[in-house]
């Protein structure tokens, strides 16, 4: 069985149409994420472990009574507590409780033991101890956590940034992290435009992400490099599209298998993986989009910009691999 | 060359068996006199899984350090006036001067015939933890920690902190505990606790400040607060304390009885050098035997000696628990008869063991994770990678027939390692090192598509099939180790610079990759080996 044998597409030309794709889904992220950013002082809904608050979830043995666990709440005096089923493969009758943020860690606290306790007041024979799932996250660790998240995958797009320098030219690790860039910004964009939470298994999504896109993108530009150093005469661009149908058969298989993987974890992951996998089901779309169309027309881009200004057209391949 | 063959295949089953011992250990294997594990056990005992999987408590606390520099300062102070009154040099008062900067003391009133003397006595006896300011022109003079000592003093307030949680978690024989340095903010402190859903028994036991004291009786029982009160003429002299008593006491005086103490305890805490719990064999009721330390013993025998006939009450978590009549000296042991609750009397004695808490604790963050709950989340996570699993597996076999079987016994033994090398290492499952299996999962098989499609390109040039998959190899070769090497290095950072989550993501994909280097690479083309040393001349291979 084979796919995609001797393909032969002009990915060039349609530099334009990429361009405009990629706007107008990191344009309209950007633009959703600006007006939450404006109306509630986050760029995209935060969950419990970098906003703050208190959230318990509970495993009922019988299907539960929304509206009646909302009146044992508001009997207990619990007044702004947001309550939803939340529903798994493993375990159905899910129920949880959100309390909003608080600006001291005590509140919190009270709030846990006060629907805790009405719980077991109402609840006590349909519920145990060991079917709760209490987070209680003061505002201190969410802004630490907040900071050094951000600063741990900027680091590592650093550290991949100066090997790509190192193994082939510095525009290939530029196009590499931009294409990287290019693809967290659209997939946290979709967070904010559906409204789901970014949470910590979230931010693991988003590094596997990373890594996957820049895995993407290295196949193509290592072919890139081997067809430069074997055909010197060709054009960058042509060598470009070769280079991209090429490797087109490897691109559209492993997308695929992955796909098939995440999209396997997003129907039985349950729910405490449902956001980890919406952040790979998008994120290997667009991983595997980048590298055709933000980070290979990069290359292409460079060269052009410096014979416009006249300077020595260096093929960005000049090195030989070591490996 | 077939010598060497089996040589390879030799390896490969060895590091198969290491690995696989990896993740179960021996503790399953049947031996003369040792009951065997089951083996579903035996994984779980080598395999660690995160508090979100298995269920427990996760706390962050952060140490208030600045209260112990409030109590050495406090110290000072006292100190201070001792040393000023011993050289009889007249000052109006030493104070801190600023409740929000614990580590300032000023003296203030000192007259300008004394500001030299002073100076030097402050100079000679303070210098080393202090930087003294002022030259006494306008009587006063500031002392303020120095930034090392203070560090190293909330260092070490840090640390016992640690130590204390840690012997009082200890008594909850929790497998595994884990206590320390968080790491993200200062003074914070990690505790995890698998298999632990209690979070309120956790927290108190934490945080309790009970202590033991003893201290002399003034007066009472009084019926109220108003008696008490009334008793001393309306106001409670500063050197004494007003406690309530608790139900059941021996004298027959319930819960709302008055007691006037002195505040100064005659033993406390830190005297106490053992406290057991018993019970009274005539009345049933509960004790607590206890022994004091040879100079608290002295201190204690002098006080009684004394003060024969008086009374003294004994102290915990801030009721009086029990009043005694002194009819003899006591030395260095005594039992204590009262209304402690079973909780008290058996708390009691670990609390003493392991001393006080340096400084009060605060609540940053607290996670409970139910055990079945946490069970959820592994079978919903393990379903998952082992139908993404078998579906990929699946899909090589269609797509590249024969050569299929390379892949899915790569991706199988690369599997395997990754798991022999978390059982080996110790390190932690969680849900984000699910992740990092996942994309470890999925570069595997990108290894092995982007061989295979290269071999697929080779013999489409007309290369006959060794040739081919050498040269496939070849060129494959270097575009994995880029893509390894890359991942592989953002991965070292993140396990670096992050924590918790994120460094459990980068542990798993930095164990998958190396194997995966080893299995897409090594394995997968010694098998291609293997198998055109068995084709006929002129055969094509399946791919």
């Amino acid at each position: 069985m084979e796919l995609f044998r001797g393909v032969n597409i002009d990915w060039l030309r349609l530099k334009w149409a990429f361009l405009g794709f990629s706007l107008l889904f990191s344009v309209a992220g950007v633009i959703k994420m600006s007006v939450l950013w404006s109306t509630t002082g986050s760029p995209v809904p935060l969950g419990v472990d970098f906003r703050g608050g208190t959230e318990v979830q509970v495993q009922f043995q019988q299907a539960p009574d929304i509206d009646a666990i909302r009146k044992a709440m508001d009997a207990a005096g619990i007044r702004d507590a947001k309550i939803q089923p939340y529903n798994t493969t493993a375990g159905t009758n899910q129920v949880l409780i959100s309390l909003p943020e608080e600006l001291n860690e005590g509140a919190l606290d009270t709030g846990r033991q006060q629907v805790v306790s009405a719980l077991h007041a109402h609840y006590s024979n349909t519920f145990t101890d060991s079917g709760v799932k209490v987070d209680v996250v003061g505002p201190t660790v969410g802004k630490q956590l907040e900071k050094q998240a951000g600063r741990a995958i900027l680091v590592s797009l650093l550290g991949m940034l100066i090997y790509l320098w190192f193994r082939f030219q510095l525009i290939y690790g530029v196009a590499a992290v931009v294409a990287v860039f290019h693809d967290t910004l659209i997939t946290v964009g979709f967070f904010a435009l559906t409204g789901q939470e970014i949470s910590l298994t979230v931010i693991a999504a988003i590094l596997t992400l990373v890594g996957y896109s820049m895995n993407d993108t290295i196949v193509v530009f290592d072919r890139i490099r081997e067809n430069l150093r074997v055909s010197r005469r060709e054009s960058l661009p042509d060598v470009v599209n070769r280079s991209i149908n090429q490797t087109l058969s490897r691109t559209v298989l492993t997308s695929g298998l992955t796909f098939l993987t995440v999209l396997s974890l997003y129907i039985f992951g349950g729910q405490v993986l449902r956001g980890f996998s919406f952040a790979l089901v998008v994120g290997i779309l667009i991983g595997t989009y980048s590298s055709i169309a933000v980070a290979a027309p990069m290359l292409v881009a460079w060269q052009q910009w410096r014979a416009s200004k006249g300077k020595a057209v260096v093929l960005p391949a000049a090195k030989r691999p070591r490996a | 060359m077939n010598k060497n063959l089996n040589q390879k295949i030799a390896l490969i089953f060895a590091v198969l068996v290491l690995f696989l011992l990896g993740i179960t250990g021996v503790s399953w294997v049947p031996w003369p006199g040792v009951t065997p594990k089951p083996l579903a056990q035996a994984i779980q005992d080598r395999i660690h899984l995160g508090l979100d999987l298995r269920g427990g408590v996760h706390l962050i606390l952060k140490v208030k350090v600045e209260e112990a520099v409030g109590t050495e300062t406090d110290n000072t102070v006292g100190r201070i006036q001792q040393d000023l009154k011993t050289a009889n040099l007249g000052f109006t008062q030493v104070y801190k001067p600023d409740p929000t900067k614990p580590e300032v003391v000023k003296v203030e009133g000192v007259s300008p015939a004394n500001a030299t003397a002073v100076r030097s006595t402050l100079d000679n006896k303070y210098s080393n933890e202090y930087d003294v300011a002022g030259s006494g022109t306008d009587g006063s003079f500031t002392l303020t920690m120095k930034p090392s000592i203070e560090s190293a003093l909330e260092e070490k307030t840090v640390q016992q902190a640690i130590e204390t949680i840690r012997d009082r978690v200890d008594t909850l024989g929790v497998s595994e505990p884990v206590i320390d340095e968080y790491g993200l903010g200062k003074y914070e402190i990690l505790v995890e606790l698998p298999g632990v859903d209690d979070l309120d028994r956790v927290k108190s036991l934490i945080q309790n400040t009970a202590r033991l004291e003893i201290h002399a009786v003034v007066g009472g029982p009084y019926k109220d607060e108003q008696e008490a009160a009334a008793s001393t003429g309306g106001s409670i002299p500063p050197d004494e304390e007003m406690l309530h008593g608790s139900g059941n006491m021996a004298t027959g005086s319930d819960a709302d009885a008055v007691y006037l103490l002195r505040r100064v305890a005659v033993v406390s805490g830190s005297d106490f050098r053992s406290a057991d719990p018993g019970t009274d064999s005539n009345t049933g009721q509960r004790t607590v035997n206890f022994t004091l330390t040879n100079d608290a013993g002295d201190k204690f025998y002098d006080y009684t000696s004394k003060n024969i006939n008086t009374s003294m009450a004994i102290v915990m978590g801030g009721r009086v628990k029990e009043v005694a009549n002194i009819e003899n000296p006591i030395r260095d042991s005594g039992l204590i008869r009262g209304s402690f609750t079973q909780d008290e009397v058996a708390s009691l004695s670990k609390l003493l063991r392991t001393g006080a808490l340096p400084a009060s604790l605060e609540y940053l963050e607290d996670r409970t994770v139910g055990a079945s709950l946490g069970a959820d989340s592994i079978r919903e996570g393990v379903t998952a990678a082992i139908v993404g699993v078998l579906v990929v597996m699946a899909f090589m076999l269609v797509y590249y027939k024969g050569s299929g079987i390379n892949a899915d016994l790569a991706l199988f033994l690369n599997l395997v390692i990754l798991l022999g090398f978390m059982g080996f290492s110790g390190a932690t499952l969680t849900l984000p090192g699910i992740a990092g299996v996942i994309l470890t999962i999925g570069m595997g098989v990108d290894s092995n598509v982007l061989i295979f499609e290269r071999i697929r390109e080779e013999a489409r040039a007309g290369k006959a099939p060794a040739a081919a998959i050498d040269q496939g190899f070849g060129h494959a070769w270097v575009t994995i180790i880029d893509t390894h090497v890359t991942t592989i290095v953002s991965a070292a950072i993140l396990f670096i610079v992050g924590s918790g989550p994120v460094k459990g993501f980068a542990v798993t994909l930095t164990f998958g990759l190396l194997a995966n280097l080893f299995t897409a690479v090594y394995v997968s083309r010694l098998i291609f080996d293997w198998h055109l040393g068995r084709l006929k001349s002129g055969e094509p291979i399946s791919i």
